[in-house]
């Protein structure tokens, strides 16, 4: 269904990666909690229609790629009794921005 | 639109009061089928299907996981067709994505936007799964919802929890009970609850007859 879309994913496996802080009206499906943190590319799921349109009866394209990105409890929650934790959303693309030293990859 | 039970249509409205979305519901149910949109007959088929899915079709495919190391790989590298290889319809899901727990790893599952969950593999999802108390609480202070669950992962555990939070469903692959080494896969089945499917309870214990 729909065009076919190719278009190479900006990050990979490792890369880290900070959550963008954006709010506005609208089906987005990037939870509060996780906004603004920063992390790791745990996984690269490919490429998916765009909810925030979906939801709206439009075509969800152009697809966007979806990834794991994986976050140490302590890094989201500033306090953790297990620091070795994780948390780990699913989070499209252009939610996430490059980011270098922040989140720690295990 | 306010009068509910309306004899006329053709089938009975339950009598007791309604919520607002109740009557919505049953609103433009009638209106869909007024309007030659969907039949009775669909929806009751439809009912019908989202009851026969159930935890059986998850315990299944980890009872042959446990009894056959290939299966396992399969079901790890590509769950859709593994559940296909079963007999178990998993097309409706968007990706599919198995999560292997080992001795230091534990994975646990929530949706903290919603309720998404594997339909297909594990039926409608259980009502404290869609409270706002465990999708609140899995995240911030997973260990704590596990040992309401009754399970202590131990400090050199690490503890995962997965926010299905987009087009990802997963389900989590238990560790085997210890003493099942000789145990037929149906009865190995028998052991996978649907809690430990989520990721928030063991598998039953292996009791000796």
């Amino acid at each position: 269904m729909g065009r076919a879309v190719n278009s190479p994913s900006k990050f990979k496996p490792g890369d880290r990666v900070t959550v963008k802080f954006e709010d506005r009206p609208g089906h987005l499906r990037t939870p509060w909690y996780i906004r603004g943190k920063s992390g790791w590319i745990e996984r690269v799921y490919g490429q998916f229609r765009n909810p925030e349109s979906l939801a709206f009866g439009r075509d969800g394209l152009p697809k966007k790629t979806l990834y794991l990105v994986a976050f140490n409890q302590s890094d989201v929650w500033g306090r953790t009794s297990e620091p070795k934790d994780k948390v780990l959303v699913d989070i499209y693309e252009h939610w996430l921005e490059s980011s270098v030293g922040e989140g720690t990859s295990s | 639109m306010n009068e509910v039970a309306n004899p006329e249509h053709g089938h009975d409205h339950p009598k007791h009061e309604l919520s607002h979305y109740a009557k919505r519901i049953y609103a433009i149910r009638d209106l869909l089928i007024e309007k030659g949109v969907i039949t009775e007959k669909d929806i009751q088929c439809q009912i019908e299907y989202q009851e026969a899915r159930s935890p059986a079709n998850g315990a299944q495919l980890v009872a042959r996981a446990w009894v056959d190391p290939e299966f396992k790989a399969r079901l790890i590298a590509d769950p859709k067709s593994a559940c296909a290889e079963l007999g178990i319809d998993a097309s409706a899901i968007n990706e599919f994505v198995v999560l292997e727990n080992t001795e230091q790893l534990r994975h646990m599952v929530v949706c903290t936007l919603c309720s998404c969950y594997p339909r297909p593999i594990l039926g409608r999802p259980p009502d404290w799964y869609k409270s706002f108390n465990y999708r609140q609480r899995a995240v911030v202070d997973p260990r704590g919802v596990m040992r309401e669950f009754g399970l202590n992962p131990g400090d050199d555990v690490e503890v995962r929890v997965h926010d299905s939070t987009a087009d990802i469903r997963y389900l989590v692959l238990p560790l085997r009970p210890k003493g099942t080494e000789n145990w037929s896969e149906a009865d190995l089945a028998k052991l996978v609850t649907r809690d430990s499917l989520i990721g928030v309870m063991d598998p039953l214990d292996a009791i000796s007859e």
